[in-house]
């Protein structure tokens, strides 16, 4: 029983294990002159496992009493988290480096928010949920104030904590709203106290509770608000790290409460769901146009792409969440080219973030600028780059679960959205002269940028097959 | 009314009460003194249920030692909370609106309130079967042994946070001086100090 | 051959349009020429050898959407054979030319390259053109439609420096649209009711239309009559018929060669071809012939009465073409297709001759061409003197009153007045009377236009007529050429083209129509009887008497006749067999054979008239057409001004068009889209972004209030609607 439980957590035990050796080795031995060592060991780990996890599991099993679930959807999600975040590490120690913020605790930190995402797309059960919840919060919070001689990171950090707290509370009610009507906190026993289109009013209300707490950790609108601050007053790897990894988990968490435990109450989810989307979808396009800031206006970015992502949600069919995972696997691609970008504008030697400092970048730099402008183009969603195909397969999703509306405004909202993107491409092109940034040198950030952008290039061809993935994670988790 | 169901109304009405307090009193420090309070009486409920344990720990931990750590921060910090107040007044009008909407859906909640039919069948199979077994007993079942995968998931919680209090707040600054308790003890009395006769009246 | 006939101006066009830099402008010209003279050459071939039968030449699959299946094939049959020889006779003979004519033009700066343009343009046009001719289907033939309009667009415009010629294209280019839009809609109706566009199919579909009513435009049509009428807009546009004929005079700003292929020989004739080749369903369109015969009639009249007074050589000869389309309706119209083909034959030779002629005055006067500055130029170019002489013999009509020995004009136009008047209906009378004045009229504007340029005294700048010189032989080889067919094309194809009935149908491959009752029992027992004595015999008209006549004369032929019975009573259950197809009651052929000598005479005596005006008027006393300009000021003014069809356009439609058109730029695309966009993309998408600017004030307070807000409205909607179920 204990032996067959401990193998199916086995990969987070080991990085568990690991964060905790690593945290041990540095202490006694040279703490922060061990981080740059640390920091590659722990993303090799991560990258390790994500492998393992790819070509490992198959099948579906739980262990501990239901509490934690393995099957193709989790480890669809697993594995994005552990490549993404094993490349933002990688991305981020030049950075770190200059700033003086290496800090041994920094790569660790990450592991353990890394094993709370892998607990959050598992969880079985409410209490694992949450658990797998705070540990991904905690970590991401100290994170988010590492640079703590900085008024806006520990602003950022703050604000993050008392927020996601608030959050953490409108869940818990959730979660307790539901506990009091099924009786249990399984997700299993959940949904078979729930009759189809017989939902009494106190579940509702605990879904919409929960739903709203979860919605804070994607990000969705009207639980945005900490996004913008936080972004921009984290250190920029930090900020990269926030737009990944912990999108994909808080998402891959999301579809699987609603399926798992609210899976015979569709057609009331899918209602908020589609609010959050339009509200998302229109907030992110809007404000995102007011930003000068490229760290601020990657916020409101991510906040619209997760509105198109909770779209293919809201449709409540395999197809949507085939679409969201094929989504969010193109949205993390795109968001670690253009941070590998982000990260590389610098200015005298110090971090720049405004877009005004792109002016006339291609004459600069034309390879990176047109490796920038792909990336643009492609969160835009401009045929034929992947970006594009992302944003088809949501619509195509609502539009045949019969949301033509929600499809609509995702169009229209896309098209306002645009603009902030191409506006970019139009300062790196058409701007006016001015100070240059300085010649980027690491070669990390150059292969990612490129890389990334030769994906939204060459992806179109068949999407390096991640559709069959994501077919069969949607497949198990609908059923 | 038998005595243990006016004892459950007294504590719960003052949980409800302090709970209040700790919110609207203006003194911080009335507010930590006013959640010891609803500590205790949840403590009390806990007796009541038959879970002494449970009541303990949280006599013992919440109030003996967090609820006190609350009031020590809350009185070193200097802040001023009568001005947050004073911003967030100007909200209070809509704020209370917002509050009446959302409790009268809440009222309307608990006046339809339903639970599933399997809900008593569910949430007694998780516990052991109460008779014959110690409350503690059932309780260290239940936490390392059903509910290990939580448990040692709520340790790596506290682990980050004790990770990130020492990453945010520990400063290693030059030139300060510092204890150094293994110098101090490996220190030879014979070579660190001299001792000299003094003769009474004369200097040195 | 037919498909090298087809393909052979392509490539010469393509290799000559885009390949002249590698093998020179001389080689351009020279192979886009010899090429057509190839075509020429086989066509003719093509034309004698040809017995009558039609063929499909399968070229390629090309349109295949359902059930609409579009073939690239040639039909080759008479009608077929006869444009074939008009288009690439007259196209080579016009490459020729050009060599003189477009030599060193002065519309061109000093080593500018527009020759090889010039050539491919032509070579291109004659492609469309037989594109058009040879079309299988409706598809295939719209495009070569449209493939002409190009080309004609492209050479009225080619002197792109001058305004009045990019004007006249752009003119031609829209009013033709409209024509085409009635076309286009013709198309569609019958691939509607028909479900095929091959020709085939649409022939057999002839008496199913005539039964069948369409609801169009609000009310019911029978459906033959409007499709029909709908193909005869667009045959009108083409052509230049009355109310659609403004493009024509303001074409002639095109070189003098185009004119001649184009807007005189070919393209516009494509009208009239149009209508023959639908004789199958034409037939069964009464209302529409009618409208049809109405239509040419006045054009014939009308711009006979407008070439009276102009003073522009080209637009005389233009207004002239005009009026000659409108004699080939006629025909059409009332029935009888060989008639029209015929004049569109000699029409094309004389026509083409004359607007050469026209073009070597034009050369030898150094590109004046108002008449009022010409004459007197008898001596100085002979040739082309003698030329235009024959052709305005052949166009006013010249020839031995009942006989069958003329110019080619004289046999064709009286052909076809008396087919006007032999069709004995109202209409037919008025086109009798209004082709008959305007053949009188036609012969004043020819002899006027001779008298003018070649009599008298030397009028105008005496530096230009001292200059004057005959033109260079390649000019002057296609002048011969023509007017060897202006004088003898009549006289030849007679029989063929209006000859007794036998020749006729045997001619366009098609079986008396009487066939179907005669294989009842007449097939094998009737008797050699030659048409030329049931013609004598049926002298009084008698409609009974007429059709038995016929009924025997039906399967006369021997041989061959049986072969044609045969083929024809396998063929009538599907599509009429031949080139043209002509219903069994309609008779008007024989009618007009067998019209009264007066009706046969009056023509020339018209003509003799008109010429006899004309030399009182411009040799005997040349003050006598100003005073008569004088004395009736508003009639003359009335047509110089073109009876005013362009004013009243411009009011019409073109200030009409120009006022909502601003309308929908200004207010509509301006002020609405325009507006309506710049409102959403500069005053409200700013206006939310501010909004949100603001709501992130930073205050944490206000965050949470946010997110409180957000949870309200989401168990607010739920307890609405979710709560409900």
């Amino acid at each position: 029983m204990i032996s067959s439980d401990i193998s199916t957590v086995l990969p987070e035990i080991v990085l568990a294990v690991f964060a905790m050796g690593a945290l041990m080795f540095a202490v006694y031995t040279g703490k922060d002159k061990t981080a740059p060592m640390i920091l590659w060991l722990t993303a090799m780990v991560l990258a390790g496992i994500g492998i393992w996890v790819a070509i490992s599991g198959n099948g579906s099993r739980v262990a501990f009493g239901g509490a934690f679930v393995d099957d193709a959807f989790s480890r669809y999600a697993k594995v994005i988290i552990l490549l993404s975040a094993s490349a933002i590490l990688l991305m981020s120690q030049d950075y770190m480096t200059k700033r003086g913020l290496m800090l041994f605790e920094f790569p660790i930190l990450v592991a353990l928010a890394v094993v709370g995402m892998m607990m959050m797309v598992s969880a079985g059960d409410l209490m694992a949920l949450y658990m797998g919840l705070e540990l991904q919060s905690l970590s991401l919070y100290v994170v988010a104030a590492l640079r703590r001689d900085s008024v806006k990171s520990t602003e950022a950090g703050l604000k993050y904590f008392v927020l996601g707290a608030l959050s953490s509370g409108l869940l818990l009610y959730g979660a307790s709203l539901t506990y009091g009507f099924a009786g249990t906190t399984l997700f299993s026993g959940i949904i078979t106290t729930v009759e189809a289109g017989h939902v009494p009013l106190g579940m509702l209300f605990g879904l919409v509770f929960i739903a709203a707490g979860l919605a804070f950790k994607v990000s969705a609108a009207p639980f945005h608000m900490w996004t913008p601050d936080v972004y921009e007053g984290s250190p920029t790897p930090v900020t990269a790290f926030f737009a990944t990894a912990p999108k994909i988990a808080a998402m891959g968490l999301f579809a699987r409460v609603l399926y798992d435990a609210f899976g015979n109450a569709v057609a009331d989810w899918s209602q908020i769901l589609a609010f959050l989307s339009v509200a998302s979808m229109f907030l992110g396009a809007v404000a995102a146009i007011g930003q000068r800031n490229i760290k601020r206006l990657m916020a409101y970015s991510s906040i619209a792409h997760m509105g198109f992502a909770l779209m293919g949600l809201a449709s409540g069919t395999v197809f949507g969440v085939q679409a969201m995972l094929v989504y969010m696997a193109i949205y993390v691609t795109m968001n670690i080219g253009t941070f590998a970008f982000i990260l590389s504008m610098e200015k005298d030697g110090q971090p720049v973030t405004d877009i005004d400092s792109l002016n006339m970048y291609s004459k600069h730099d034309p390879l990176r600028a047109v490796a920038m402008m792909v990336l643009l183009f492609s969160l835009a969603g401009v045929p034929p780059l992947v970006g594009f195909f992302g944003k088809y397969y949501v619509l195509l999703a609502a539009v045949q679960a019969g949301m033509s509306w929600l499809a609509i405004a995702g169009v229209v909202a896309s098209v306002i959205g645009a603009f902030y993107y191409l506006r970019i491409v139009y300062f790196m092109y058409f701007g006016e002269e001015g100070d240059m940034l300085d010649k980027a040198k690491s070669p990390i950030l150059w292969g990612f940028l490129m890389a990334s952008a030769a994906i939204m290039v060459v992806g179109v061809v068949n999407l390096f097959g991640i559709e069959g993935f994501a077919a069969a994670a949607a497949e198990t988790l609908v059923r | 009314m038998t005595l243990t169901a006016f004892a459950f109304y007294v504590f719960a009405i003052t949980v409800v009460t302090s709970g209040l307090f700790v919110v609207v009193s203006k003194n911080p420090v009335h507010s930590v003194l006013w959640l010891i309070l609803s500590f205790l009486s949840s403590a009390g409920l806990f007796v009541l249920l038959g879970a002494e344990f449970v009541a303990m720990l949280l006599v013992i931990v919440y109030v003996g030692a967090v609820a006190v750590l609350f009031l020590f921060v809350v009185m070193m910090l200097d802040v001023d909370f009568a001005e947050l107040k004073a911003e967030m007044a100007k909200y209070v009008p809509l704020a209370l609106l917002i509050g009446v909407v959302l409790l009268m859906q809440l009222g309307m909640v608990l006046g339809t309130w339903t639970s599933s039919e399997a809900a008593m069948d569910l949430r007694g199979a998780v516990a052991p079967a109460i008779e014959g077994t110690h409350n503690t007993a059932a309780l260290g079942r239940l936490i390392y042994d059903d509910y290990i995968y939580l448990f040692q998931a709520a340790g790596l919680i506290l682990l980050v946070a004790m990770i990130g209090a020492i990453v945010l707040t520990l400063r290693h600054r030059p030139n300060i001086k510092r204890q150094n308790v293994m110098a101090q003890m490996h220190r030879d009395p014979a070579k660190a100090m001299e001792l000299k006769d003094m003769k009474p009246g004369q200097g040195l | 051959m037919e498909t090298i006939i087809l393909f052979a101006p392509l490539v010469g066009a393509i290799i000559g349009g885009f390949g002249w830099r590698i093998i020179g402008e001389k080689g351009a010209m020279i192979l886009t020429t010899g090429l057509l003279f190839l075509a020429a050459f086989l066509s003719w071939i093509v034309f004698l050898g040809f017995d009558g039968e039609t063929q499909q030449i399968h070229i390629m699959r090309w349109i295949e959407s359902g059930t609409l299946s579009t073939d690239w094939a040639i039909r080759l049959d008479r009608l077929t054979a006869t444009m074939l020889i008009v288009v690439t006779t007259v196209s080579s003979l016009v490459h020729l030319y050009s060599f003189g004519y477009m030599d060193n033009d002065p519309q061109w700066k000093e080593g500018e390259s527009y020759k090889p343009r010039f050539f491919a343009y032509l070579s291109f046009f004659t492609f469309a053109m037989l594109m058009l001719v040879t079309a299988d289907n409706l598809v295939q033939m719209f495009f070569g439609w449209e493939g002409v309009g190009v080309a004609s667009y492209l050479l009225i415009g080619f002197y792109y420096r001058k305004p009045s010629a990019n004007a006249a294209a752009i003119k031609a280019f829209v009013v033709n649209r409209v024509g085409d839009f009635g076309f286009a809609l013709g198309i569609f109706g019958l691939f509607f009711l028909v479900d095929s566009i091959r020709l085939e199919d649409v022939f057999a579909a002839g008496p199913m239309l005539a039964d069948t009513t369409l609801h169009f435009l609000w009310t019911d049509w029978n459906a033959a009559n409007l499709l029909c009428f709908l193909l005869f807009v667009g045959a009108m546009g083409k052509s230049a018929q009355l109310f659609l004929h403004t493009w024509l005079p303001d074409a002639m700003e095109g070189p003098t060669p185009v004119s001649a292929l184009i807007h005189a020989a070919t393209m516009v004739t494509a009208g009239v071809f149009l209508v023959c080749r639908m004789s199958p369903i034409m037939e069964y369109a009464p209302a529409a012939t009618t409208f049809i015969v109405i239509i040419g009639a006045s054009t014939a009249f009308f711009a006979a009465t407008v070439g009276l007074v102009q003073n522009d050589i080209k637009r005389v000869i233009a207004y002239s073409t005009c009026s000659q389309l409108g004699y080939m309706f006629v025909a059409a119209g009332v029935g009888v297709y060989s008639a029209a083909m015929f004049h569109l034959l000699t029409h094309a030779f004389f026509k083409a001759s004359l607007f050469l002629c026209a073009g070597s005055v034009i050369h030898a006067m150094h590109h004046e061409q108002d008449m009022r500055n010409y004459g007197g130029l008898r001596k100085k170019i002979p040739y082309t003197y003698w030329a235009m002489m024959i052709g305005t013999l052949a166009i006013t009509g010249v020839g031995i009153p009942l006989t069958t020995i003329g110019f080619a004009g004289f046999l064709s136009k009286d052909a076809i007045i008396e087919s006007a008047f032999g069709a004995h209906s109202a209409a037919g009378n008025y086109a009798f009377w209004m082709l008959v004045i305007a053949a009188g009229m036609t012969s004043f504007y020819s002899w006027r236009l001779m008298f003018m340029t070649f009599f008298g005294e030397a009028r105008g700048d005496k530096h230009t007529h001292d200059h004057a010189h005959e033109s260079p032989m390649t000019m002057l080889i296609p002048l011969g050429v023509l007017s060897i067919g202006a004088v003898f094309a009549g006289m030849v194809w007679y029989g063929s083209f209006f000859g007794d009935h036998d020749q006729v149908n045997e001619f366009y491959g098609a079986p008396t129509h009487e066939v179907a009752m005669a294989e009842g029992g007449h097939g094998e027992d009737a008797t050699d009887t030659s048409h030329g004595e049931a013609t004598t015999e049926t002298a009084d008209h008698g409609t009974a008497a007429t059709t038995e006549s016929h009924d025997e004369t039906a399967t006369a032929d021997t041989g061959h006749g049986d072969d044609a019975l045969a083929d024809a009573g396998h063929a009538m259950a599907t599509a009429p067999v031949g080139a043209v197809f002509t219903h069994p009651d309609n008779h008007v052929m024989d009618n007009a054979h067998h019209a009264p000598n007066w009706v046969k005479v009056s023509p020339f005596i018209a003509m003799v008239l008109g010429l006899g005006l004309a030399y009182l008027f411009y040799i005997v006393n040349p003050s006598l057409p100003r005073r008569l300009a004088e004395s009736q000021r508003p009639a003359y003014l009335f047509l110089l001004n073109k009876w005013y069809f362009d004013e009243a356009y411009d009011f019409l439609f073109v200030r009409s068009a120009k006022a909502l058109g601003r309308f929908l730029w200004k207010r509509g695309d301006g002020n609405i889209i325009d507006g309506t966009l710049n409102g959403v993309a500069m005053g409200i998408i700013p206006f939310f972004t501010r909004l949100a600017g603001r709501a992130q004030s930073g205050y944490l307070f206000h965050y949470a209030f946010a997110m409180v807000i957000g949870i309200v409205i989401l168990v607010t909607w739920m307890t609405i609607s979710g709560g409900a179920e």
